[in-house]
């Protein structure tokens, strides 16, 4: 369980936590403002987190038994 | 007649048709109606809350935000994102219990936990407090939309009663199960609409992306980041933090939680949808196309920014059917809002007082409530001052304020009872009222700190008020039982 919490926290430092750093226009990657593109990887990436955290999470393997 | 006006009609007939042939061979009571049965499946739910989510405030305010802000508007994108980590242990808890204790409302939950019908009456009337200004909001952003699609043929005024009598119709009538259908058309031709819209725009006035951001970023350098002052860094962290706690408090999102099937639904739905979030994307990329092709909105007008700049470009026909998706985007969450609401007046606070009516006098009334709601929206939002959006504000510090007993109430060794509960939310409020009418930032409380601080939002002050009132309250009366 701890593995899961931890990657519960991942997205909130990601996307808030390195915000000061990446509050920037330039470089533009993907055609977008940085700071853009740098929210928009971390919406990606909580997706694939959660996919993650999905998989890793015995309770839905217990629950499509029931 | 012009062509905009035939199809913004053909959506609405479709709409209501739609919801209300979804009863079809059902028996509409309370359960049905409120929270269809308990048995949607993933698509349904996922439909459901994507309907109360991206409202008309996301399409109109999102793109006006782009247009009159810049980067501040991603604040939306971010915390409906997190908000999803936050519902993959969230709602199923809440889903089960709810479940096991056929609890219809959110305000039957707070009863439940806490054993005290009263505590749910005070959770009813936030609830009531917080929805009518979102439901003026839906109504209002409906009336805009379809005055301006029709090209002024229909005066907003005439656009709002329309609107709130065809929502009062099918929601009387098919309640939840008008909105998952009707939220199926409006999410498909939403996505569609917007998608064209934030790709077609930035090709056609600036030939690519990039060089509309350059354009943008050329005219104003500091438009495309967090300003330093204002909506600044400080600002969007908190903000996001709050919201994603309130996120699950609002009445009709956390009831459309009871109508899913079984638990996975909820953890299946919260992987997808961050990724759905995206479409918010395409909403700012409309606005940032409209700041350099139709510039010099201001103030509420900057709301306008997507219709006008479509009005600049598209024929009459791509017009209507932008009305449409947007009339949509008003429906689906306000017949939810309308329900909720009318649900916790007849169930949460009519029945506390009257407790010897029977369950079918509660359903009857509930449903009868649907015009009165309606109506008084209707007044509301044809009389309302231009404060809305600070309204609506105030209602998300509002709904936080039930954040934290519901938390605790989760937790096994939960030790806050009703009276702190009451008095935790109660002094919430007071604090929300203080702060939003005085207008009191975080370092005119306490002067010691950097001004960085007066970016953060005010609500953490009520949070933190509500939380240690409640702890305090829960500690004082346990020990006098004892």
């Amino acid at each position: 369980m701890k593995r899961l919490y931890f990657l519960t926290i991942l997205p909130f430092v990601g996307m808030l936590g390195f915000l000061p750093l990446v509050n920037r226009v330039e470089p533009f990657v993907l055609s977008m403002p940085f700071v853009m593109f740098w929210i928009v990887l971390w919406t990606v990436l909580t997706s694939i987190i959660l996919a993650v955290i999905y998989k890793l999470d015995p309770r839905n393997k217990e629950d499509e038994e029931q | 007649m012009n062509s905009a006006l035939i199809i913004i009609l053909g959506f609405l007939l479709l709409a209501v048709f739609l919801g209300i042939r979804s009863t079809k061979g059902k028996q509409m009571d309370l359960e049905q109606w409120t929270v269809g049965g308990r048995g949607f499946s993933a698509i349904f739910v996922f439909l459901l809350m994507a309907g109360e989510i991206y409202t008309t405030f996301s399409f109109l305010g999102g793109s006006g935000w782009a247009y009159g802000k810049g980067a501040p508007a991603l604040y939306v994108l971010m915390y409906i994102c997190l908000s999803y980590v936050v519902s993959y242990w969230l709602l199923p808890v809440i889903w089960r219990y709810a479940k096991e204790h056929k609890l219809v409302s959110q305000s039957d939950f707070f009863v439940k936990k806490y054993n005290s019908p009263y505590l749910g009456v005070l959770v009813a009337l936030v609830g009531v407090i917080g929805m009518i200004p979102v439901i003026v909001v839906q109504l209002k952003g409906l009336g805009i939309i379809v005055s301006q699609a029709s090209y002024g043929a229909i005066s907003m005024e005439t656009a709002v009663w329309i609107g709130a009598i065809s929502l009062t119709i099918y929601v009387m009538l098919s309640g939840v199960h008008g909105s998952a259908w009707t939220a199926l058309i409006k999410d498909i031709v939403m996505v569609v609409v917007i998608c064209f819209l934030g790709i077609y725009l930035p090709l056609h006035y600036f030939g690519g992306f990039q060089p509309m951001f350059e354009a943008v970023h050329t005219a104003n350098p500091d438009f495309l980041r967090f300003p330093d002052d204002g909506n600044s860094v400080t600002w969007v962290i908190s903000t996001v933090l709050l919201l994603v706690l309130g996120f699950y408090m609002w009445p009709q999102v956390f009831s459309s939680t009871y109508t899913a099937k079984n638990a996975r639904v909820f953890r299946k739905n919260a992987i997808i949808s961050p990724l759905y979030t995206l479409m918010l994307l395409f909403v700012f990329l409309v606005g940032t196309a409209a700041i350099l092709t139709v510039p010099g909105l201001e103030g509420e007008d900057v709301d306008l920014a997507l219709i006008r700049i479509s009005m600049e470009t598209f024929d009459p026909w791509v017009i209507g059917i932008i009305g449409g998706a947007g009339l949509l985007t008003a429906l689906v969450p306000g017949s939810l809002l309308i329900m909720s609401t009318a649900t916790l007046l007849a169930k949460n606070i009519y029945n506390v007082f009257a407790p010897k009516s029977s369950q079918q006098t509660i359903g009857k009334l509930a449903r009868l409530l649907v015009p009165v709601v309606s109506l008084v929206a209707v007044l509301f939002t044809l009389h309302g001052g231009a404060t809305l959006s600070n309204i609506i504000l105030m209602g998300y510090s509002l709904m936080t304020q039930l954040a934290p007993s519901l938390f605790f109430s989760l937790w096994k060794g939960n030790f806050v009872n009703k009276y702190g509960a009451g008095a935790g939310i109660i002094a919430g409020l007071t604090v929300v009222a203080y702060i939003t009418t005085t207008h009191t930032t975080l370092v005119d409380l306490f002067p010691f700190l950097p001004s960085a601080w007066n970016d953060v939002n005010t609500g953490i002050i009520a949070l933190v008020v509500n939380v240690v009132v409640m702890i305090v309250v829960s500690l004082a009366t346990k020990r006098k039982q004892g």
